[in-house]
Order: structure tokens, then C-alpha cells, then sequence
């Protein structure tokens, strides 16, 4: 859970430097081949430079890496996996460090491996829609690389300013444009990865369609279990002709609601459909002043893209659907800066809630859309039993809730109501056939909850997959299950020579 | 060649038979054939068929059970032709889950009733002979397949370039495993990360991982309307040019289709537009004004989607590649096939870089051999050098032929990362029972 500014829950992580001398000295011994691997500036070993470097984008989880390395290359990956391979040290991939589910959370005994000075856009083929970057490259900096050929990147996390495409693809991330665009796993067609085992090997071949297991798409959203991402091969989209962005003001939540359904029930799919509460509408205006309407119970933004007449007839198709469901006042936006003014309310929802109060907890879970009304109904009456203020900013358009639920870390066991709390909305995603996460991972925060969702038949199974790829359990260890599973020896398992050592060495960068 | 049927498999299933001529799966004739009602007891026949150390060939409808290597083994045919409920389809949530054994056209009639789809529109073919016509087969054949067989195979039609493949529109999927054991990913939520999503794995996996009985996909809601425009193209230039065309145009076309059946003749280009009446009759209007030419019709046209149903008893190569490389692909096939001294019909979905080429049941096995082995080298050299591309950007896989063509050319061609998909099959297979051999690699 995300415990904002709240140093309280990081007890559990500290447990883990308890990896004691032992560990601390076999890290030491690989700074010198690490530096020969990576140069002198490209290994952190002061314990204030490593500190940096002890939490991603959930603070409350927090340990301070072993060692820190800093490569610029595949190969240069490649080396230092087969380093911690052969020494048994485990290895955490990051790159932006602004995941929400702790998946790039150190290990006191591992190596932290950095991806953020791999950030070139290598290659973009215009008529084939793909572009090739390094995984240390911003997801925003690959639609700037697009845009001059009409194209974009239609992931769009949040955080697209500074988070890197190899977390996008570590935790296959949406964005508020998922709704119609798909996430991360639809828009990646090949990967250059390093396997745990330290080597280099491409999984797919960009085309979408390459032949036996989809090994890209089983890759995608492993959560930095599987491998490290050193080239990724992205789709590219036509920039859409036209888009316009609608803000619907309703008197209450089941208005809203009840507008999102009958919008998905005419049969138009917007690219966007967010939705925002009075409590979360109160927390942006005071950070931000977006200004949106007064006395609003809730906030709808719908937005649609496509060819200029049908974003058109789709516009006023769900003004009146808005109209005809209560909404108030309606606001549209058809040039970027119109956007814009709508847009900042939303995106600036959750930093903005630290406005409203001192410390909160983000939820990611997700229920069937047509369930949103009952579960928002449940998760008020959970805030009214508890006395824990929830605000609720959602993707409405594919039921993914992020309640953020309030607390004030100086008062003692408010955290604890907190985060009881946000165990139960959880609970409720699960009871009404959803999931305990819709895109920010299940990392090292969720763990706890995947026996809620998946039976032991489920879970052993997927660790199949993990121990194809990784048997001796060192990429990133301790994420998304709470029980790892032994891989014991398997008869007959054959590695080849990956065909690319040679590749590697054509290389012209 | 069959038996008396094992205790432990009859125990395990209420319908359990001896195979009969028309089970042999490429060729290949099982013992027994083995017809689960549901989950449990497709686990149960697993359990049992991995216990007793047979080799097991799961099967839908059959209309794609010829497709890839003939297996190694194949004790038992496992058929979900029992396994038909649509289990539950949540229109407000544009959410269905099926079992595996569900038709296209039967999930597609009760979709159509609320107004939506599977956004997945693979060639219907002729059920290959036999196998699902016996007659204590619970459902009639599909001709466009299973939900089960959709997955397994990863088939795909004219509708890949907007709504993508089976696994882009999986959301959950449960499979059993080799040794019976049952295991479910995902949900019926489109939005969830939670876990490995193994029906991307299962997907395009040919029934070698483990029997797919349940799945989950995502919908979309049926176009009011619908437009194709077509037009011809003389050479290979002007076809692959007018593809770039309309796939770079801001039309947003759900499908661009080329079709040729023969050398001499030209390229057929369509366009598939999509949405409601007066948005599809104004792109229409646009698409051919952007073309210059072309006619336009409401339904397809009779060439359209026929790529992979064509050469039910030849031989059908799927090509894929970068969409930028069409020309030079369609080049590639003319150059190979000119000096193979054959003529594949060549269509398929080209603005997103598929295509099929089709040779007709006849042509001298080594002539079909050579053809594809050439046309696989130049494929996958991609359009030359790109930095940081990978050292395929292609490939040309055989997905059926006859027994001389499958004996005289490796049907897979390379396949990156083979390795780990050898490590995956021993891990979810480690006794190697499920559909044996007929994936890439002898997997």
C-alpha cells in the first residue's frame, strides 16, 4: 500500500538488510569486476549514494540496495547478470523508480540495477509503426520521437513524463487511454532481454506475429521477475485526426455513474472515460485550482478521438447522454490548451490530495464497470463506519477504482484504520469478480493478497513460468508471490546459444 | 491400433470411446478419444492419461487440428466438443466467458443478440475429415472453429490490424496442465496485472502446454454499419503503396486486405471501415476520394479473409514481417515461387504485416520445400540493416501441408527464443505428453 510521506511501515523492509555480514562482503567482492564492467562513475557503493535509491514510487517500503550499477548498454546488462548469476547475489531491475507496488524495491543482499542511462530511441520506421528504444527511455520521449511522423505511443501512464518504457513493460501499464487503446502487452512486439541467467536473448521479432510461445506477452507484466528489457520494440499509432474532451459536472455519484454505463451501452467507445468524487474534486482545486464546476458530486471526463466527423456526432451523442442523466454543466475541449485546463484536475489528483491531508494510501483494484455503483455505495459506508476519509479518482471506463484513503500519521493507530480500510476495498474488488490491481502491480505490496484472488493450483502454475526463466530464483526475488516456489532440477531442460552473440557484436552504437 | 479402454481412463470420464479412422490427427491415429463435460472431468482425464504415461491431442471442432507438426504421439485425443456453455456474458461489462469447446458462430449468435462481438474474425474452413463428425459428438461442427482451437492456434483474420489476435482480446483463461492440475489467470476484468497472464502463454501454444477449457475475452460492440472499398493494383508496387496509404490515413479502417490468386493476375485491395451509418458513408466517401478509385459495397467482397481457408488440402504459409517490407515480401514470394516453378494465391491482412501464401495440393514436394526455404531466408533478413533491430524481423511458417511437403521442409523455420520455450515446455510438461512434437523446435 501507498503510504505517502510516512516513514511508519517501513519496518518489514529493514528486516531484510538482517541479511547480515555475509552477504554485505559477497557484494563487496563484485564491485571490482562490476566496475570493470560498468566504469568507475557506473557502480554506487556510498551508503548515502545507495540511500537514494532505497524506495520506488512506494515509499513506504524501503531498503537500501547492496550495490547500485548503472550500465549503458545491453552487453554491459548482460555482464552483470552473469556476474550475480554465478555469485548467487539477486538483482532488482529499475528504471524511473516510479512504480506505485514496490516492484523495484532493493534487496540489502542484491545488486540494484539501473536503467536509466540506457535512453536512446534507436530506430522509428514510419510505415511500419514501430520505433526501437532502450528501456531507460521516458515514456513521453517516444511520442516526441513519433510525432514528427504523425505517430504516437498510446500508453499513457501518469506518470508518462518521467517513468521509462522498461517499468511500462515490467508492469504492462495503462493509462487513463487504455479504455480504448489497450495497455503495454498490446503495443510491444519484440524485446531484447537478458535473461536471469545472464544472457542476451530477443523474444519475438517486432512483427506481432512471430512464431511459438508469445514469450513478449508472457514477459510483459512479470514484474522484473523474468529478465531484464534491454531493447524494446514498440507499436506506434496514427495520431488521431481529431479529439475533443468532454467534463460532465454531476450532483452525485450515481449520476455519474449511471452516464459512464449508458455512454458504454450506445456503443461508443471513448478513449477515455475518468471519474472523480466531490472529496478528490476538493483535494485538486485546493492544489491546483482547476476550476471545475461548482457543487459538483461528481466529475466526469470522457474524452474521443478518431476521424473529425465521427468525434464530432460522438461528441453530442454524449453531451446528451450526460444531459439526460443530470449532469449539469458540460464543458468541452477541442484544442490542446482546452485539454489541458481539463485534464489538471485529473492528473494532478493524487499529488493534490497530500493538500487535504497529511498522509494517504492509493488503491489500484478494478470491478466489472457494471458493478462500480454497488462497490462506491460499499466503500462509503466502509469511510462512514471507520471514520476514514476515502476520495475516489477512478478510471471509470474499465472500473479500475483509486480510492486514495486519508490519514494523519501523527495520530496514533490511524494508519492501521487506514490500511484496514483499504484491505477491505480490496476485498470488495475481489467479491465482485475484479482484481486487487488494474495497473500498478502486485510488486512487493499486494503479495499478501494474490491467495485472495488465485488458488494454489494458480499460483503454482504461474511460477512454472518463472522458473523456465528463472530456476535459481535471483531476478527479483520476493514480488508478486508470497510463496516462491522451489524449481528443483528438470531432466532434459536445454539452453542453446542464443543467436544473437554475434549480433551483439554488429552493433554500431 | 485401439484397445480396451483403460479402467482409470473410464473411471476419469461418463464418455470415453475407441478411435475410430476419421480421429488421426495429421495423420496420426489415437487409441481412444476421450469427451469431458467440464473442467473436472478434463482434469481427471489428464490425471489419468498422465498417470498411465499417454500421450494426449486436445481437439475442438478439428477445423484447424491439421496445422502444425504431426505429433509424436498421440494416445488420446482429448475433444471438447461436450465443454459448449457460454457461461457467462456480462454486456454492460462487455465481458464473455466460455468454455473451451463454444463455436465461433454459436458465441457469436448470442453476442449478436446484445448488439456486440468477439472482435475476432478468423477464416471459417471445412472441418478437416472426420474428426469431429462422429456421432456421439454432443455439438456440430464450427466452421470457423472453437474457442479452445481460436486460442490454441492464435488464428486471426482480417480484423488483427484494429482488434489484434486471440491473446490481445484473452482477459482470463483456465487451462489443465499435463498431470491434471487445474490453474486459471486473469479474470473477467479487461484492466488486471495481478499474476503472470498465462492465456498469453497458452495462446499460439498448440495444445503443448496443457488443455485450454475456460477462457475470458473482452467485446466490443457490433459496427452499425460497414464499408468495403476495393480496388485492383497492377504490380506489387502499387498494391503495397496504396496499403501504406491507407494505413497512414486518419480513416481509422478496421482492415486492409490484399488478395492475389495467381502471378498473372493483379493484386485485389480491400478496405474494411467500420462504425455507425453516417460516420462509415462519410469515411467512405474520403477512403475513395484518398484512393482516386475503387468501389465500394456494404458486404465483403467473395476474396476477402480467404488467406489462410485457402488450400485445404495444399499447403498454407503464413509470412509475417514488418509492414514497411510488403513489397519487398511480395517480391520475395514471386522470386521464390518463379523459381520453385509454382504459383501460390498470396493474400492477407498486409497493413498489419501478414500474409499467406497458399500452394495448391499437387506441386512437387521438394518445389514447395524450396519455396519456403527461400522465401524464409529473405523474410527474415527484414528490409536490410536497422540499428538495434533484432537479427529476424520475419518469418515464413509452414502452418499445414501434406505428409511429402511436412517430411521435405521444416515447418517452423527459426523461432527466437526457442531455448526458453524448451524450458517452459519441461516445466509445465516435464514427462512431454501434450500434443508431442508439434510445435517449433520438436516441441
Amino acid at each position: 500500500m501507498t503510504a505517502q510521506a510516512t516513514p511508519g511501515t517501513a519496518g518489514a523492509a529493514r528486516a531484510v538488510q538482517g541479511a547480515g555480514e555475509v552477504a554485505g562482503a559477497a557484494i563487496d567482492a563484485l564491485v571490482p569486476r562490476m566496475t570493470e564492467i560498468c566504469g568507475r562513475g557506473g557502480v554506487l557503493t556510498d551508503p548515502a549514494e545507495l540511500a537514494t535509491y532505497e524506495c520506488d514510487g512506494l515509499t513506504s517500503h524501503r531498503c537500501s540496495p547492496g550495490l547500485v550499477v548503472l550500465p549503458t548498454t545491453a552487453e554491459q546488462v548482460a555482464a552483470i547478470v552473469a556476474v550475480c548469476a554465478r555469485a548467487k547475489i539477486p538483482f532488482v531491475a529499475r528504471g524511473s523508480g516510479t512504480g506505485l507496488s514496490g516492484g523495484a524495491l532493493p534487496r540489502a543482499d542484491g545488486v540494484l540495477i539501473v536503467t536509466s542511462k540506457m535512453r536512446r530511441v534507436i530506430a522509428i520506421d514510419q510505415e511500419s509503426r514501430r520505433a526501437i528504444v532502450e528501456p531507460g527511455v521516458t515514456n513521453l520521449a517516444v511520442s516526441k520521437a513519433a510525432e514528427p511522423f504523425g505517430l504516437f505511443y498510446a500508453p499513457d501512464p501518469s506518470s508518462q513524463v518521467v517513468c521509462s518504457i522498461g517499468g511500462n513493460v515490467a508492469e504492462n501499464s495503462g493509462g487513463a487511454h487504455c479504455l480504448k487503446n489497450g495497455f503495454t502487452v498490446h503495443h510491444v512486439t519484440g524485446l531484447e532481454v537478458v535473461t536471469p541467467d545472464g544472457e542476451l536473448v530477443w523474444l519475438g521479432d517486432g512483427t506481432g506475429a512471430a512464431p511459438g510461445y508469445d514469450l513478449v506477452g508472457a514477459f510483459i507484466g512479470s514484474e522484473g521477475t523474468l529478465g531484464i528489457a534491454t531493447k524494446i520494440i514498440v507499436k506506434l499509432t496514427r495520431i488521431p485526426e481529431a479529439v475533443t474532451t468532454l467534463l460532465a459536472a454531476f450532483r452525485t455519484m450515481g449520476a455519474g455513474g449511471a452516464a459512464v454505463s449508458a455512454i458504454i451501452g450506445s456503443g461508443i467507445l471513448p478513449a477515455a472515460i475518468e471519474m472523480m468524487d466531490a472529496l478528490a474534486i476538493e483535494a485538486a482545486e485546493a492544489a491546483v485550482a482547476c476550476r471545475y464546476p461548482e457543487g459538483a458530486g461528481a466529475v466526469l471526463i470522457v474524452e474521443l478521438d478518431g476521424p473529425a466527423d465521427d468525434v464530432r456526432r460522438e461528441t453530442e451523442a454524449v453531451r446528451a447522454i450526460c444531459e439526460k442523466e443530470g449532469a449539469y454543466e458540460i464543458r468541452a475541449a477541442h484544442d490542446a490548451a482546452e485539454r489541458t485546463a481539463i485534464w489538471t484536475g485529473r492528473k494532478s489528483a493524487f499529488a493534490a490530495v497530500g493538500r487535504i491531508s497529511p498522509a494517504y494510501i492509493v488503491q489500484d483494484g478494478v470491478v466489472p464497470r457494471t458493478a462500480l455503483p454497488e462497490v462506491l455505495d460499499r466503500i462509503a459506508e466502509l469511510s462512514a463506519a471507520s471514520g476514514v476519509r476515502v476520495a475516489n479518482v477512478f478510471h471509470a471506463g474499465d472500473g479500475n477504482l483509486h480510492p486514495l484513503v486519508l490519514f494523519d500519521d501523527a495520530v496514533p493507530g490511524a494508519e492501521e484504520a487506514a490500511e484496514e480500510v483499504s484491505g477491505a476495498i480490496l476485498d470488495l474488488c475481489i467479491a465482485h469478480g475484479g482484481s486487487i490491481t488494474g495497473e500498478h502491480g502486485v510488486g512487493a505490496d499486494k503479495s499478501k493478497y494474490m491467495p485472495k484472488m488465485f488458488g494454489p493450483g494458480d499460483l503454482d502454475t504461474m511460477q512454472l513460468l518463472r522458473c523456465a526463466f528463472d530456476p535459481a530464483g535471483l531476478c527479483n526475488p520476493g514480488k508478486i508471490f508470497p510463496t516462491p516456489r522451489l524449481c528443483g532440477e528438470v531432466p532434459g531442460v536445454r539452453r542453446e546459444p542464443h543467436p544473437l552473440v554475434a549480433a551483439g557484436k554488429v552493433d554500431q552504437f | 491400433m485401439a484397445g480396451r479402454i483403460p479402467e482409470a481412463l473410464a473411471d476419469a470420464c461418463a464418455d470415453v470411446s475407441e478411435a475410430g479412422p476419421g480421429d488421426a490427427v495429421a495423420g496420426v491415429a489415437p487409441r481412444f478419444v476421450a469427451r469431458p463435460a467440464g473442467v473436472t472431468e478434463a482434469a481427471a482425464v489428464l490425471t489419468a492419461a498422465s498417470t498411465l504415461g499417454m500421450t494426449a491431442v486436445p481437439r475442438g471442432s478439428g477445423t484447424r487440428l491439421a496445422w502444425g507438426v504431426p505429433p509424436t504421439g498421440c494416445d488420446l485425443v482429448v475433444d471438447t466438443s461436450r465443454m459448449n456453455k457460454v457461461l457467462e456474458h456480462a454486456a454492460g461489462d462487455l465481458v464473455v466467458r466460455v468454455q473451451a469447446g463454444v463455436g465461433l458462430d454459436q458465441l457469436a449468435d448470442v453476442l449478436a443478440k446484445a448488439g456486440q462481438r468477439l472482435a475476432l474474425d478468423p477464416p471459417a474452413a471445412a472441418p478437416f475429415p472426420g474428426p469431429a463428425n462422429g456421432a456421439s459428438t454432443a455439438h456440430p461442427p464450427h466452421g470457423a472453429g472453437t474457442i479452445g482451437g481460436l486460442l490454441a492456434t492464435g488464428a486471426a483474420g482480417p480484423l488483427r490490424l484494429r482488434y489484434g489476435t486471440p491473446r490481445d482480446l484473452s482477459i482470463g483463461i483456465t487451462v489443465v496442465r499435463a498431470d491434471g492440475t487445474v490453474a486459471s489467470s486473469g479474470g473477467k476484468v479487461v484492466k488486471n496485472v495481478a499474476g503472470y497472464d498465462l492465456g498469453k502463454l497458452f495462446a499460439g501454444s498448440y495444445g503443448t502446454l496443457g488443455l485450454i477449457v475456460e477462457a475470458a475475452f473482452r467485446l466490443h460492440p457490433r459496427p452499425a454499419a460497414t464499408s468495403f472499398v476495393t480496388l485492383d493494383a497492377a504490380d506489387r508496387e502499387s498494391a503495397a503503396a496504396v496499403t501504406a496509404l491507407v494505413a497512414s490515413s486518419p480513416l481509422a479502417p478496421s482492415a486492409v486486405e490484399l488478395d492475389r490468386p495467381a502471378r498473372r493476375e493483379p493484386f485485389r485491395v480491400g478496405v474494411l471501415l467500420e462504425g455507425d451509418t453516417e460516420g462509415v458513408a462519410e469515411r467512405t466517401a474520403r477512403m475513395t476520394e484518398l484512393l482516386g478509385s475503387g468501389s465500394t459495397q456494404p458486404d465483403p467482397p467473395a476474396w476477402w479473409g480467404g488467406g489462410a481457408a485457402a488450400a485445404a488440402d495444399g499447403t498454407l504459409i503464413k509470412v509475417a514481417f514488418w509492414a514497411a517490407d510488403l513489397a519487398r515480401v511480395l517480391g520475395a514470394v514471386d522470386a521464390a515461387a518463379v523459381s520453385a516453378g509454382i504459383d501460390p494465391a498470396v493474400g492477407g491482412s498486409a497493413a498489419a504485416g501478414v500474409l499467406y501464401a497458399a500452394v495448391a495440393e499437387g506441386a512437387p514436394a521438394s518445389a514447395v520445400a524450396r519455396f519456403v526455404t527461400d522465401l524464409r531466408a529473405e523474410v527474415g533478413a527484414g528490409g536490410g540493416s536497422m540499428p538495434g533491430a533484432p537479427p529476424h524481423r520475419g518469418s515464413a511458417v509452414v502452418l499445414h501441408a501434406p505428409a511429402e511437403v511436412r517430411a521435405a521442409v521444416d515447418l517452423w523455420g527459426p523461432v527466437p527464443g526457442l531455448g526458453l520455450m524448451r524450458a517452459i515446455k519441461d516445466q509445465f510438461d516435464p514427462q512431454h505428453i501434450m500434443a508431442p512434437g508439434r510445435f517449433a523446435g520438436g516441441i
